[in-house]
């Protein structure tokens, strides 16, 4: 499979920068979640600390999703609690809105405005958000742009873009409003073999800079190199979470041996 | 080349083909006349018969409507006279003798003779406050003035040279001067004319109703296109927004605006027109305080504009239902409020996905506003009973229905090229 490709080598020894801090970041408890009558999230319990890297796997239908999609009030929940920095998710709008401003998010399928150029997607929510000036949005969006390795496509529209360089501007665009946590929903899934490489490249840089992240994927490579946890779901209900080592090396439960077994194959 | 068997032994390319032009039968006038016209024999078949009904029909129309047409007559008995004193007995020609008499009646319908600057000026107007929603700069306003005012000239020139009475220094002459040189003066300053666009339906409610130091003109005078330009252009105008704001609250998650959102467009849109424009000249007395006198004009345009608002809900529902769910997502999760997200994200990705839409429901009803007739009102169409029942014109169709027909047609046209012209200018660079 691809992901063994470019998985790149472990690290011996974490950058300075990606140490954890011991506040939390994100805390879990005792969350449910149903669509209709169908039990999708089942009593998730999990806390993040500031600066901690969650890798979250699991066959397809295990609701890993709509785990991270619950974080930012994209998908209600029924039961339980969900704090993002120190914020209580509730169905307050107001509430919701500050956490959104908070969390940075970066989807399957990149979801960049179509009609806006690369600059105006990534200056967009400061001016509007964050009343920022326009020209000092500008100028926090080429920073940005900068990091993820494509200021020259400032001008241009998304659809003239690769899948790689329009999923790069995603994070950037999330970036631009200087989140706190970011949440990756399969950020390489939807593209071509050569351009996963550039996008996790990019992941790892803002990994290193210490940003707390929770990473749907199922980049293992990924996940050996950058995170401190692995948390493994399973038919809505978090089954085994462990650092990385210990989580490819020696998995304990039955199914994550066998998805191990199945992702690993190839 | 090694090319040649390439398809059965193990190969590498040794040279890089250089790119070369293609055929000369594919390019050029000979290759767009094979695609388009001679692709293959049916359409080969399709194109020579094409040709032939033209050349079958256009000589006999032409030598009708323009060789043998008499534009100055008093009656249809006189065109007929002078036809067959030009052309010989039994020769048939057009008689827009008809349009030029009454051509301002058409045009304004009963609006009093003295005051027909303030319509002529109500018009200029709108084509300027239209010209910054249309366009980029404001010199294509330059040059609708500059061809407005050419116009007025050969007008001159011709009631001039039939002997008839025209000041050419006049109102209308002055502000289409006016317009034009402002439009050139001020090309860029675009933003500045949306104030103008704004302030629009109050100038022209001032000039064409009067009032202040204007003499009031009664809607009953109001008539012939003057009657459809301002249903026309009242309902296109004051659709779209609340046509935006019903399909919002339809697709909305508040679950009584929805069902009121739903109702309201439901029951219009299952409503004929002619029943809600009975109900505004007939049925709304029975509601109102006696002794109101509320406009009939008025009435009709509420009940018009209602009517396409519907229609426009549904259109632009249309554009927001095909929008990806992942825009509205992004929207969400940057922290903008549902109002930012709509008015930066969904609407313009919306609308433009609606333009074809929209624009059918703008030439939709801009010719529904001929149903007006049936209330009394005498728009255009209204107005051919009256000129036909009179003895002079007695007997006439073609004409008449005809100049009427190309005045909606210009106009529906029109807007038809520039939807066109703008789906191509807004998909400039955002292809999916």
């Amino acid at each position: 499979m691809a992901e063994v490709a470019h998985a790149p080598e472990p690290q011996a020894e974490a950058p300075a920068a990606m140490t954890v801090s011991d506040e939390v970041a994100i805390d879990i408890s005792g969350m449910n979640k149903w669509y209709g009558e169908f039990h999708v999230l089942k009593n998730i319990d999990l806390t993040i600390n500031k600066g901690e890297r969650i890798v979250v796997c699991g066959p397809s239908g295990s609701g890993k999703s709509t785990l991270i999609r619950c974080v930012n009030a994209l998908e209600k929940f029924q039961k339980g609690s969900i704090t993002v920095d120190g914020i209580p998710l509730t169905s307050d709008i107001k509430k919701i809105d500050e956490i959104r401003r908070d969390v940075g998010m970066v989807f399957q399928h990149f979801n960049l405005f179509p009609h806006l150029t690369i600059l105006e997607n990534c200056t967009l929510a400061p001016i509007w958000v964050k009343k920022m000036p326009k020209k000092e949005a500008e100028e926090v969006a080429m920073k940005y742009l900068t990091r993820v390795k494509i200021p020259e496509q400032a001008a241009k529209y998304p659809g003239q873009l690769s899948g790689g360089q329009q999923q790069r501007v995603a994070i950037a665009r999330a970036l631009c409003m200087n989140p706190n946590v970011m949440l990756f929903d399969e950020p390489t899934t939807a593209l071509d073999p050569e351009m996963i490489k550039e996008v996790l490249d990019v992941m790892v840089d803002l990994a290193q800079t210490g940003m707390t992240m929770i990473c749907v994927t199922h980049e293992m490579g990924f996940a050996r190199q950058v995170a401190n946890r692995v948390v493994f779901m399973d038919q809505g209900q978090i089954v085994e979470q462990n650092a990385p080592e210990p989580f490819f090396t020696n998995p304990q439960h039955e199914r994550t041996k066998l998805f191990l077994s199945q992702i690993l194959a190839h | 080349m090694a090319a040649t068997n390439a398809h059965n032994v193990a190969f590498v390319a040794d040279t890089q083909y250089p790119d070369a032009p293609p055929p000369a039968s594919e390019v050029g006038v000979l290759g767009w006349l094979k695609e388009n016209l001679f692709s293959s024999w049916g359409n080969a078949a399709l194109t020579v018969l094409s040709i032939a009904f033209l050349a079958y029909i256009l000589p006999g129309f032409i030598d009708w409507a323009v060789m043998k047409s008499v534009w100055n007559a008093s009656s249809l008995a006189e065109c007929r006279e002078i036809i067959a004193a030009r052309h010989g007995e039994g020769a048939t020609g057009a008689c827009w003798a008809v349009v030029n008499e009454r051509f301002n009646q058409l045009m304004y319908g009963f609006y009093p003779d003295e005051l027909r600057w303030r319509p002529n000026i109500a018009f200029l107007l709108l084509v300027a406050a239209l010209a910054p929603v249309l366009f980029q700069t404001m010199r294509p306003l330059a040059y609708a003035m500059a061809g407005l005012l050419g116009l007025q000239i050969i007008a001159f020139a011709y009631k001039t040279y039939t002997g008839a009475e025209y000041a050419i220094i006049n109102p209308t002459l002055i502000a289409t001067i006016a317009i034009g040189v402002a439009a050139l003066v001020f090309q860029h300053q675009r933003g500045k004319w949306f104030y103008l666009t704004f302030a629009y339906p109050v100038i022209a409610y001032f000039i064409l109703w009067g009032g202040v130091f204007l003499e009031p003109v009664e809607t009953s005078k109001f008539g012939g296109f003057l009657l459809t330009m301002v249903i026309g252009v009242t309902g296109i105008a004051a659709s779209l927004p609340i046509g935006i704001l019903l399909a919002l609250g339809r697709a909305s998650n508040l679950p009584i605006l929805k069902i009121i959102c739903t109702t309201f467009i439901e029951f219009i849109r299952g409503v004929p027109l002619i029943t809600l424009l009975f109900v505004a000249s007939t049925l709304l007395n029975y509601f109102m305080p006696p002794g109101t006198n509320f406009d009939i004009v008025a009435r009709v345009l509420i009940m018009v504009t209602l009517f396409a608002s519907a229609y426009m809900a549904e259109v632009i529902r249309g554009g927001l239902a095909a929008l990806p769910k992942g825009q509205y997502e992004a929207a969400d999760t940057l922290g903008l409020t549902y109002w930012q997200g709509m008015r930066l994200i969904i609407l313009p990705q919306a609308l433009k996905i609606s333009i074809p839409g929209i624009v059918n429901t703008f030439i939709g009803l801009f010719k529904d506003t001929t149903l007006v007739v049936v209330i009394g009102l005498l728009d255009p169409l209204g107005l051919t009973n009256p000129i036909r029942s009179d003895s002079a014109w007695n007997g006439i169709i073609w004409e008449l229905y005809g100049f009427i027909a190309l005045m909606f047609f210009i106009f529906c046209w029109g807007m038809s090229r520039y939807s066109q012209h703008l789906e191509v200018r807004l998909r400039a660079g955002d292809r999916r």
